[in-house]
């Protein structure tokens, strides 16, 4: 797939922001994916962690506003200690999440889940869960 | 709410929650939603609001300290720090800047205390926010009642009811806590319910009360109700000074007992 | 060494047997460790964002609590609360401007420099008696009990909090080696179990948990074991839906390692806490004649 690229949706400030939220050098990634070989939750994203990490080097934030990719991402950092860039992907994933979850806006809406599941989940999964997908 | 003359009236005599002035009290300037009014000192914000012309319609209760209707936030010019307190016990100081805050948004679950059970994931499903707490403590500071927050919310967590029911024995449902959370958690409302749950669930029941309460459904003091109710007000009045047994005052428990057993 | 345990919120609760059967085991260790009287939830993920402090207030609370007790050290049982507080640790000791920040915003709290030192349960215990005198108190030893070891994400990664170097198991392979247990190798040791992403999907979808389990199934283990809540959940708690929905073929009895050191240590089954989980662990010890009544 190519990656066309205009001014509307490459944003040189984005790239800053999300270098400064994950304190990473995004540019150093050099699309090898070995993150999504890595990823154990590869299958479940609509794009794949290396899609991802060349959105982010363009500041597409636009064009990854619906993909689900980093709200999959359990920050397991099994990207992270594979990449040969030494890239902490996992801090690239969990900005993409905080530049949407500072809007106020939450991915997971916790008095939407039914009570019988809620009545099941550890807390610990819901410490885990709300801190990663809410607001 | 709004602001009256600012001739003094005179003080000597006090009328129902009018504010009573010690002779020669002082006045100093106080802010309410930014607006300077000079208020006599030692007053209690409440009573220093009402000086300055405001009617509590809401936010004010039982003007003792324990209703929680009428949480205040204030903060002191020249100082970032932000303080809490009831209205009805807080004195006024000079260059307060003040906000009531009566009511807070908070999330309040609905329930039956009938289908709740002494494990804490039925309370865990109605408030699931509780496990967005990050341990800031700004509940904690924020509480009128010195309640450690903080802690009988990470009671909840852990899912120990009988800790969190204990921790928070003190809370008047004021709702300052719920103002300042980060998570947008309701901290009172969840203990309330995890005491009610406690009472319910978790404590031994006293015996005795529960005999009583059998006593009474059974309609054992229905006579005695009837026979006061139908009393003119002479004979309530002859029954109440000469007619009643007293317990001595002081009396050690247990050294007592009225001669009319009949209703024990 | 006076060593303060944190025991994480779930262990009080949904968890009670990860606990229950460690402080069983640490006694007939005689390991001494003293929980903590004030803690609260350590957060459970451990914030990634560099500005994100207030999420570190947390697990710094923990810290510093343990210091003000005079302990040297913190231990705990779960994984997640170890990675949270050993990389909040970290943070504080290593990071000044941020360390400052924290440490004034938590202006009701003594300063903590990254003073106490963060354990896990394994570290402890191999670190305190090592593996021999473990063997010596050994009074049911696991024979013909095949182990497969989980660690999941949180005990290895980053690499400079793992309790060992990332892709070795030695340390639960070594305490069950010792425990007279059959080891079991597979790949998934170290792989996610889906955590807390089981909430945005359906029972029995998650994959990720499947994976592990049909994996360390494949290569014969008939026991799977973890140090984390939420990784028993998902991958013992949840079988039969994933059984349902076709992603696994097999049930594998997923239970704690603490459990299995207390069975081995003569622990009476009752302290086990095996109610809490999925019936077929106590079945399978049942069936391998570990059970001790008391």
């Amino acid at each position: 797939m190519t990656l066309p690229l205009n001014p509307q949706r490459v944003s040189v400030d984005s790239i800053s922001k999300i270098k400064e939220l994950s304190g990473e050098n995004i540019k150093a990634c050099m699309q090898c994916g070995t993150c999504t070989v890595a990823c154990p939750m590869a299958e479940e994203m609509d794009f794949f962690p290396r899609k991802v990490m060349h959105f982010s080097q363009f500041g597409m934030l636009s064009r990854m506003e619906d993909i689900n990719s980093y709200w999959k991402c359990a920050s397991c950092h099994s990207c992270s200690v594979r990449c040969p860039r030494g890239i902490d992907i996992a801090k690239v994933m969990e900005s993409l999440r905080l530049l949407v979850l500072r809007t106020n806006k939450n991915y997971i809406e916790p008095s939407q889940i039914p009570k019988e599941k809620l009545k099941e989940y550890p807390g610990i999964m819901m410490v885990a869960g709300f801190r990663k997908l809410t607001s | 709410m709004c602001e009256t003359n600012t001739t003094k009236p005179d003080f000597k005599v006090a009328t129902g929650d009018r504010a009573i002035l010690p002779e020669g009290a002082k006045t100093i300037p106080i802010y309410v939603m930014g607006k300077k009014y000079e208020v006599p000192e030692t007053l209690t914000i409440m009573k220093a609001m009402e000086y300055a012309g405001f009617q509590f319609l809401r936010g004010a209760g039982c003007r003792g300290g324990i209703c929680g209707a009428c949480p205040t936030v204030y903060r002191m010019a020249g100082d970032y720090k932000l303080h809490f307190g009831l209205a009805c016990q807080t004195v006024v100081e000079p260059e307060m800047y003040l906000a009531q805050i009566p009511f807070f948004p908070a999330n309040r679950a609905s329930y039956d205390i009938k289908d709740m059970s002494a494990a804490a994931d039925a309370i865990h499903a109605l408030y699931p926010e509780v496990f967005r707490c990050v341990a800031c403590n700004l509940c904690t500071k924020a509480c009128p009642m010195d309640v450690k927050v903080m802690d009988y919310i990470a009671a909840i967590k852990q899912g120990q009811i009988e800790k969190a029911a204990r921790i928070s024995f003190d809370c008047i449902q004021c709702g300052l806590c719920s103002s300042r959370c980060m998570g947008e958690i309701p901290q009172y409302h969840i203990a309330q319910l995890a005491r009610r749950v406690f009472a319910r669930y978790i404590q031994p029941q006293a015996e005795h009360l529960r005999k009583r309460a059998e006593d009474i459904e059974a309609g054992k003091y229905d006579q005695m109700l009837d026979d006061l109710s139908s009393m003119d007000k002479d004979a309530l009045e002859k029954c109440y000074v000469e007619g009643r047994e007293r317990e001595p005052d002081m009396a050690e428990p247990g050294s007592w007992q009225p001669q009319e057993t009949k209703y024990l | 060494m006076k060593i303060s345990y944190y025991p994480g919120c779930t262990l009080k609760y949904k968890a009670k047997n990860l606990e229950t059967a460690a402080l069983a085991s640490l006694d007939a260790l005689g390991i001494e460790v003293e929980e903590m009287d004030r803690w609260n939830c350590c957060g459970a993920v451990f914030s990634l964002a560099n500005d994100d402090l207030i999420h570190m207030v947390g697990p710094v609370r923990n810290l510093l609590r343990a210091k003000e007790q005079g302990a040297e050290a913190i231990v705990t049982l779960c994984s997640m609360c170890y990675n949270t507080l050993a990389r909040a640790n970290l943070l504080m000791k290593n990071d000044p401007v941020k360390r400052d920040t924290i440490n004034r915003f938590m202006d009701d709290e003594i300063d903590y420099f990254g003073e106490v030192e963060v354990y896990h349960f394994l570290n402890l215990i191999k670190n305190e008696i090592g593996w021999e005198a473990v063997q010596e108190k050994v009074k049911t030893p696991l024979t013909d009990l095949k182990v497969a070891s989980y660690y999941g994400c949180t005990l290895q990664r980053p690499e400079e909090v793992g309790i060992e170097p990332i892709g070795k198991f030695s340390l639960m392979n070594e305490l069950f080696s010792t425990l007279g247990a059959e080891i079991v190798t597979f790949d998934g040791a170290d792989k996610c179990c889906g955590s807390y992403q089981v909430m945005c999907e359906e029972i029995g979808d998650n994959n990720a948990a499947a994976k592990v389990l049909s994996a360390a199934s494949t290569n014969g283990a008939e026991a799977l074991v973890t140090s984390c809540p939420l990784c028993e959940f998902n991958l013992g708690k949840q079988q039969d839906a994933l059984l349902d929905k076709g992603r696994i073929t097999e049930t594998l009895p997923t239970l704690y390692f603490t459990q299995l050191l207390a069975i081995s240590l003569g622990i009476a089954s009752e302290e086990l806490g095996l109610e809490l989980n999925d019936a077929q662990v106590a079945q399978l010890l049942e069936s391998k004649k570990l059970l001790v009544a008391a």
